[in-house]
């Protein structure tokens, strides 16, 4: 069974069909990078994915979960990490973990352990999180999301706003994420680093996905106009 | 996870962030006791002050209310932690729960000093006769006013301006809070010649309007935070 499997899946942002007749299948285990211009619907792809929008027209499901009737039940499996960390900043990194891992009645064990394998449990779990540095933070949201056990990770341009060592920790991070079992899907216009940390890309242009042909550098990254036709035949 | 034990995370949380970050200790309380000695210079006179000393109260705790209301939402929209608490699928009754219990605890002693400023300041006494009614009107109106600030920050802290929407839309909807309180802390301290008993069919207009936005509250909170 596939962790995310998406066939002809329509979602719609207002009246706009920001996602036009999707598919996708994603294995577990699997690193996959979205690829697209700004508006081509990568972040409604994530935001499907994690039970935020509903599913107009196709079929879809999630770790099993079927994306029309179970969209709680998946919200509380996947971890979808954006431009915020989700964090509180006036609690230490092991007060935000604590309360992340206990609303899904993870033991004190568990919760350590995420603290440690996300490198945030000796020296900063008792730093307030208002005082890490952005990619302190990012490790601290990671280990949130590991607390509450979400088994498919979506996370929406993770490398923005981080520096280079930053963006380094964080890839090292999510290749070992990855080899623990975590399935991981990345929406990125930083094709050249989050190409190298993926093990597949997909295009995503004008709402619909398409397979990366080896060799392609890429989806460009400019701006789709909403509703702009001659966008979806690029690919 | 049941509704009841996430609220109490919740809950704690709050408090913690308040323990952690004193907002609550070095800014809004000097706030309410400034508004209290302000509202002492306006009014000057002693008989003047103990008249109106029950209403004063209560509006410098609605005023502290609209601060603690939007600090107890801008720790959530800062860094997207309610987004991510509606991402995790956490039960959005529980968050309002949770944060109406943390509101109304804050509250609750912020009315404690305060009737004890008014003691000092305005002289105003507390006779024992009237602490029965006197305690009874704090719970039920604080249990009042932290639903309907919960449900109004959680649906002001989704819209740019909120900081100005939130008096906007609070205010009107804790009149009857602000009446009802008045009037029974009148006839618990016996102001103006009013009798404890005068209070409690005021006490029993706090209580129908603590239930009323506390399940209305629990019930739109999830819509309301949702896109």
């Amino acid at each position: 069974m596939s962790v995310v499997e998406l066939d002809d899946a329509v979602a719609v942002l207002g009246q706009f069909p920001a996602l036009a007749g999707a598919t996708l299948r994603v294995e577990a285990g699997e690193i996959v990078l979205l690829r697209g211009p700004n508006g081509a619907g990568k972040t409604t792809l994530l935001r499907l994915c994690a039970g935020l929008l509903p599913l107009v027209r196709g079929t879809g499901s999630v770790l099993g979960l079927d994306l029309t009737t179970h969209r709680e039940s998946i919200r509380r499996t996947v971890g979808l990490l954006g431009h915020q960390n989700g964090l509180y900043l006036d609690l230490t990194v092991a007060e935000n973990v604590r309360f992340w891992g206990s609303t899904v009645g993870a033991s004190e064990g568990e919760m350590r352990s995420a603290m440690q394998r996300l490198d945030v449990a000796d020296r900063l779990a008792d730093v307030a999180v208002s005082r890490l540095s952005a990619g302190q933070k990012r490790r601290t949201a990671l280990a949130c999301l590991v607390a509450r056990r979400a088994q498919l990770w979506l996370l929406d341009e993770p490398h923005a706003g981080l520096d280079a060592s930053a963006r380094d920790e964080l890839d090292a991070t999510l290749r070992e994420a990855s080899s623990a079992g975590a399935t991981i899907v990345v929406a990125s216009h930083e094709l050249e680093r989050a190409g190298n940390l993926a093990t597949r890309a997909v295009d995503v242009i004008a709402g619909r996905v398409h397979d990366v042909v080896p060799g392609d550098p890429g989806a460009g990254n400019q701006d789709v106009v909403p509703g702009d036709p001659g966008a979806g035949n690029q690919a | 996870m049941s509704t009841l034990r996430i609220a109490r995370l919740v809950a704690a949380k709050d408090l913690r962030i308040e323990w952690n970050s004193r907002v609550f200790v070095n800014q809004v309380l000097p706030f309410a006791g400034v508004t209290m000695v302000i509202f002492a210079f306006a009014l000057d006179a002693d008989s003047v002050l103990q008249r109106v000393a029950p209403g004063l109260v209560w509006l410098a705790t609605m005023f502290s209310m609209l601060v603690l209301v939007q600090r107890a939402f801008a720790v959530e929209t800062s860094d997207g932690a309610l987004d991510a608490l509606r991402v995790a699928g956490v039960d959005p009754r529980a968050i309002y729960l949770g944060k109406a219990v943390a509101l109304g605890a804050q509250l609750l002693v912020l009315e404690v000093v305060l009737l004890f400023a008014a003691v000092v300041l305005y002289g105003q006494t507390i006779p024992a006769a009237g602490a029965v009614l006197l305690v009874i009107t704090l719970i039920s109106a604080t249990c009042g006013l932290a639903a309907v600030g919960t449900l109004y920050g959680g649906l002001a802290a989704g819209f740019t301006g909120r900081e100005t929407l939130l008096p906007l839309l609070t205010l009107p909807a804790v009149a009857p809070v602000l009446i009802g309180a008045t009037r029974a802390v009148e006839a618990a301290l016996g102001t103006a010649g009013a009798v404890v008993s005068d209070g409690w069919p005021w006490v029993g207009l706090l209580v129908v309007f603590a239930v009323a936005f506390g399940v209305g509250g629990a019930l739109a909170f999830g819509p309301l935070i949702d896109e």
